[in-house]
């Protein structure tokens, strides 16, 4: 296969879908500028052993001196340990990063099924996941999460498992509401008259139109994975100390708050507010151009 | 659908609800690790210690006893006993409850008023750059970690400045006590109590009814209505059960909420060092909790002012005042109240982190100190409390609603 | 010539939307006098609607008024304070909106309506003499007083329109603008509304300016006709001129297409083509896709305003230049 055939078709054929998101307004640029921010926390973390001044991990102990102040040579300062913070900085993302997005992956395996089937099949059995989804839905998600979490215990699945449990609901919700508005349409019934089979109904035509809400539900997912994850490990929930995290960062920081070092929490804090961001406006964005809602 | 179905019919619907939920927590907490006990003794200590603990937690019967065990003892109100002490977990909570309770009122209120205030100006400006200025300031806040927004104010105010402190519930030795009434039984006995009473409460409860009859708003009515239910049910409360403080010789009334109670005791002192030190957990938190307000507010209220009988007051000469408020925002009021509503379950989870960053002595922060003792039975009555907590707000919500809100009844 | 009410010179209004500017109304000029009656014609999206609510100023966003002038007593309406105009608003011109459904405040009683409208003008008048004026008023316009008691939407639309009416006299405005008052109503109330509001306009001497698109109800109505395209006056004449000398092809089209009942076998004509697209307006004269007298200058250029007789004025090339 020509493999650089391949990749010119499909960069021809994303950059005509970036140009025209700039065409489509405020709402276009929102994706943009989210995607952009999140792409590049992506690429930091990817490149990140290559890129770090210094060791970030328990390696890294001791490179400067503790408790320094940002200065030229560790620009973000160091922490208790000695550890250079611009290094864990750049290098903190991986595990939120790996955490929400093992939580939408789950999600989109469990919830995405879930909401088709039963929203599409209905009767008795829809009745009683809906009722299931309403409870969990209303139950306070981070309360949920920290219990769940509380009992698996840590690690970056265990995270992911219990932020995923809680946002299964939302999923189900925002495909069940479309699956449910599509089914009545004229053209699926259209189908189902000329004997087309519920997997052909539900996969070629019910599945593609939902897919654009899913995405949106998605995006804030994420989003909400992020800020649930830095939350867990602040409550103590988190991943092994080793590895260099942001939400560590925080927890530990914050021990050091009334000697008056302000650098250990605030510069991985902005990170985490730029990730968690990134997302948002991506899927403010991309809820606007799938339902645009105020028009002129 | 008449009001009377609704009620009904949405009251049923919790019942399952609930039920669903504290099955969940069981499994969560009993099923999913396998073996809490276990769990919380890491490693292995001695096995008569952890089949002693299994023992008076009641842990070592089969899963379906233990289940119905649990089941049954909440309807009772107990929520189990704490690993550490074997302490009633109930009344843990129940003491670390006022204070959830009253930094979750101010939360609520600076939200709502931030993002009422913030949205109305938004939605005046549409598409000018206050609205997008606004629409930004809504986003950002949702995106920011509610314990780093704590820290940061801590910095800034606690140890920067030097303004305001950074822990705790108000300064040692200025806890407020509430209100002490020395009560005498008069003479006569539980009788004279009785008919005191209910010549005390007739007085108000007349004139209440008599402001009924005169016209009047009706939301002003309904109003009117639920505060005569709750001063109504005061009344009979007091006559039934007054008369077992006024034989002990005084009646503490002290609600748990600091500010509340300085104000009871009437130590204006204690009021301020109450609000000295709940501002900044506070801010955080309702800042936080206010981009939800200010988009809702927002849209609701850019659609009321598009709507045709706004301009057409604007036709007839009135102020833009008397119409932003009076017209518009009338009709954009009761989402919000479902949405403080649906907000109450975010402000709790988010009150959780705010009360570790603060050291505020509430129910969040228990849940946290539970999780580092590995105090899994304590989690699960805080769990199930908050579960049960928030099912009550939401229906009473629910409820609430549906009697302010005239198109329901049909 | 006696002194004019009110007079509008080469309004222009806008909207700034994203895909584009849009010109609603382009320079369009008229004169009103005392107790006339001027109907404004023509399609959805002509502007009519537009031109009625610059003239109070409540054009809503993304509109802008960014030319022209609007004479009443003297004074430029679009050069007062917000607060100035707010004395305008109801108390010398008034306003009737298109749907009585959607007009009216529904958490309000009517009585309600008046005394706010009343007592923001006049805040002396007490609650109880604005109800008395209330009801007064809604006995003017045919409803049973005690319906001053009533909720919006316990009226039939007829009755909620009458109320509008009710309120735009409340205070004697000079002017009163009407938009298209009675097109979300049926047949039957639509004349019995019409009348009516010529019986108020009588009886108080208002000037009226009734926007409509049906031009058989504005050549029975009224004094003046001002025909509208695209956002241009393209004719402007008194009724009689309108009627026996119609002299735009828009305007003798939409003559042509008014049904008429004595001619059994007409066939119904209508004008072809359909309304331009604002942000993709033809050049030259905005109507020459659909006009059959269309020449080759008329895709070219736009034609200027020409007074062919006393008071007729025509935007058309047929006409000439409109250079002097």
């Amino acid at each position: 296969m020509d493999k650089l055939g391949i990749r010119r078709s499909m960069l021809s054929r994303i950059m005509p879908a970036i140009g025209s998101l700039t065409k489509r307004g405020l709402a276009g640029w929102l994706v943009i500028f989210g995607a952009v921010i999140v792409a590049s926390i992506i690429i930091m973390t990817l490149i990140a052993p290559w890129v770090s001044p210094y060791d970030p991990s328990t390696g890294g102990i001791n490179t400067g001196a503790p408790l320094t102040p940002p200065n030229s040579q560790f620009p973000f300062g160091t922490n208790d340990l000695g550890q250079d913070m611009l290094s864990r900085v750049i290098s903190g993302g991986g595990i939120m990063l790996q955490v929400a997005l093992l939580s939408v992956i789950i999600c989109l395996i469990v919830g995405v099924p879930l909401g088709l089937f039963s929203s599409y099949i209905g009767g008795m059995l829809d009745r009683t996941i809906c009722l299931v989804m309403d409870s969990v839905y209303a139950f306070p998600g981070l309360i949920l999460a920290i219990a769940i979490a509380a009992m698996l215990g840590r690690g970056v699945t265990n995270m992911a498992l219990s932020i995923a449990v809680v946002y299964v609901p939302s999923y189900f919700r925002v495909i069940r509401s479309q699956v449910l508005s599509i089914k009545e349409m004229p053209y699926v019934e259209a189908a189902q008259s000329v004997g087309a089979k519920s997997r052909t109904i539900l996969f070629d035509y019910i599945l593609p139109n939902v897919v654009p809400s899913i995405v949106v539900v998605a995006t804030v997912n994420f989003a909400d994975a992020i800020l649930t994850a830095a939350g867990l490990t602040f409550i103590g929930l988190g991943v092994e100390v080793d590895i260099p995290d942001w939400g560590w960062d925080l927890t530990n920081g914050r021990r050091l708050l009334p000697s008056g070092v302000w650098w250990v929490i605030t510069f991985p804090g902005i990170f985490i507010i730029l990730l968690a961001l990134g997302f948002t406006l991506m899927g403010e964005g991309l809820s606007e151009l799938l339902n645009p809602k105020l028009g002129e | 659908m008449t009001l009377r179905s609704y009620i009904i019919s949405r009251i049923l619907l919790t019942i399952p609800m609930i039920f669903i939920l504290l099955t969940m927590v069981f499994v969560i907490v009993r099923v999913l690790p396998g073996d809490p006990v276990l769990l919380h003794f890491e490693k292995m200590e001695n096995p008569e210690a952890i089949e002693k603990m299994r023992q008076r937690l009641g842990l070592d019967k089969p899963i379906w006893i233990q289940y119905f065990d649990y089941l049954s003892g909440l309807l009772r109100g107990d929520l189990g006993k704490s690993m550490q002490d074997f302490s009633s977990v109930a009344e843990q909570i129940f003491s670390a409850f006022p204070a959830t309770l009253e930094l979750a009122i101010f939360s609520m209120v600076i939200a709502v008023s931030l993002g009422i205030f913030l949205g109305v100006e938004a939605s005046k400006s549409y598409n000018k750059p206050k609205d997008h200025a606004i629409r930004v300031f809504g986003i950002v806040t949702y995106a920011i970690p509610v314990f780093f927004l704590g820290m940061i104010f801590q910095i800034i105010f606690g140890v920067g400045l030097r303004w305001l402190p950074v822990g705790g519930r108000t300064y040692p030795t200025m806890e407020p006590v509430g209100l002490t009434i020395p009560l005498a039984p008069p003479q006569g006995g539980f009788l004279t109590h009785l008919l005191l009473s209910c010549i005390a409460g007739l007085v108000p409860f007349t004139l209440c009814l008599a402001a009924l009859k005169k016209k009047g708003k009706k939301i002003t009515r309904k109003i009117l209505g639920i505060l005569i239910l709750i001063f109504s049910a005061t009344w009979v409360l007091w006559t039934l059960i007054g008369w077992h403080y006024i034989s002990m010789g005084e009646l503490r009334i002290a609600t748990g909420l600091y500010t509340v109670d300085s104000l009871l005791e009437g130590n204006l002192y204690k009021f301020a060092e109450a609000l000295r030190y709940l501002f900044l957990p506070s801010l955080t938190l309702g800042l936080v909790l206010s981009g939800v307000f200010i988009r809702l507010t927002r849209s609701n209220m850019f659609e009321t002012l598009r709507l045709d009988f706004v301009t057409a007051a604007k036709a007839r000469g009135l102020k833009e005042t008397t119409v932003t408020y009076g017209y518009a925002f009338r009709n954009a009021f009761l989402p919000i109240l479902t949405m403080m509503g649906l907000q109450f379950a975010t402000l709790l989870a988010g009150a959780i982190l705010t009360e570790t960053t603060f050291s505020w002595p509430g129910l969040g922060r228990y849940i946290v100190d539970r999780i580092n003792f590995r105090d899994y039975t304590a989690i699960q009555g805080a769990v199930v409390f908050f579960g049960i907590l928030v099912s009550l707000v939401s229906l009473a919500v629910d409820l609430l609603y549906a009697y302010l809100d005239p198109r329901i009844r049909l | 010539m006696q002194k004019q009410l009110l007079t509008v010179e080469d309004l222009t209004v806008e909207y700034w939307t994203r895909r584009g500017k849009v010109r609603a109304v382009d320079s369009v000029s008229f004169s009103l006098g005392k107790a006339e009656t001027l109907g404004v014609v023509g399609e959805s999206g002509s502007g009519k609607s537009t031109l009625g609510l610059s003239l109070i100023r409540l054009v809503p966003p993304p509109g802008r008024i960014v030319k022209g002038h609007v004479w009443l007593e003297g004074k430029d309406l679009l050069e007062l304070r917000e607060s100035e105009m707010r004395n305008v608003r109801g108390r010398k011109i008034a306003f009737i909106f298109q749907d009585p459904m959607t007009s009216l405040n529904p958490v309000k009683k009517v009585g309600a309506h008046f005394v706010e409208l009343i007592r923001t003008h006049e805040p002396k008048i007490s609650e109880e003499e604005a109800l008395k004026r209330a009801e007064k008023l809604l006995n003017d316009v045919g409803i049973q007083p005690e319906r001053i008691n009533d909720y919006p939407h316990q009226l039939s639309g007829g009755m909620r329109q009458r109320v509008m009416i009710a309120l735009a006299i409340t205070l004697n405005p000079y002017i009163v603008v009407a938009d298209e008052p009675t097109t979300a109503l049926d047949v039957i109330v639509q004349a019995k509304i019409l009348d009516l509001l010529k019986d108020v306009q009588n009886a108080y001497a208002m000037t009226l300016i009734l926007i409509t698109h049906d031009l058989s109800i504005a050549l029975e109505r009224c004094d003046k006709i001002l025909v509208m395209y695209a956002g241009h006056m393209v004719e402007h004449a008194n009724i009689k001129d309108i009627y026996n000398n119609p002299q735009h092809p828009y305007t003798r089209g939409l003559l042509r297409s008014i049904p008429n009942i004595e001619l059994a076998e007409q066939k119904l004509e209508a004008i072809q083509g359909s309304p331009p697209d604002f942000l993709n307006l033809p050049k030259g004269c905005r109507f020459w896709p659909r006009c059959s007298n269309a020449m080759e200058k008329c895709r070219e250029t736009e034609p200027q305003l020409i007074e062919t007789e006393p008071n007729h004025f025509v935007r058309c090339f047929l006409y000439g230049d409109g250079k002097k």
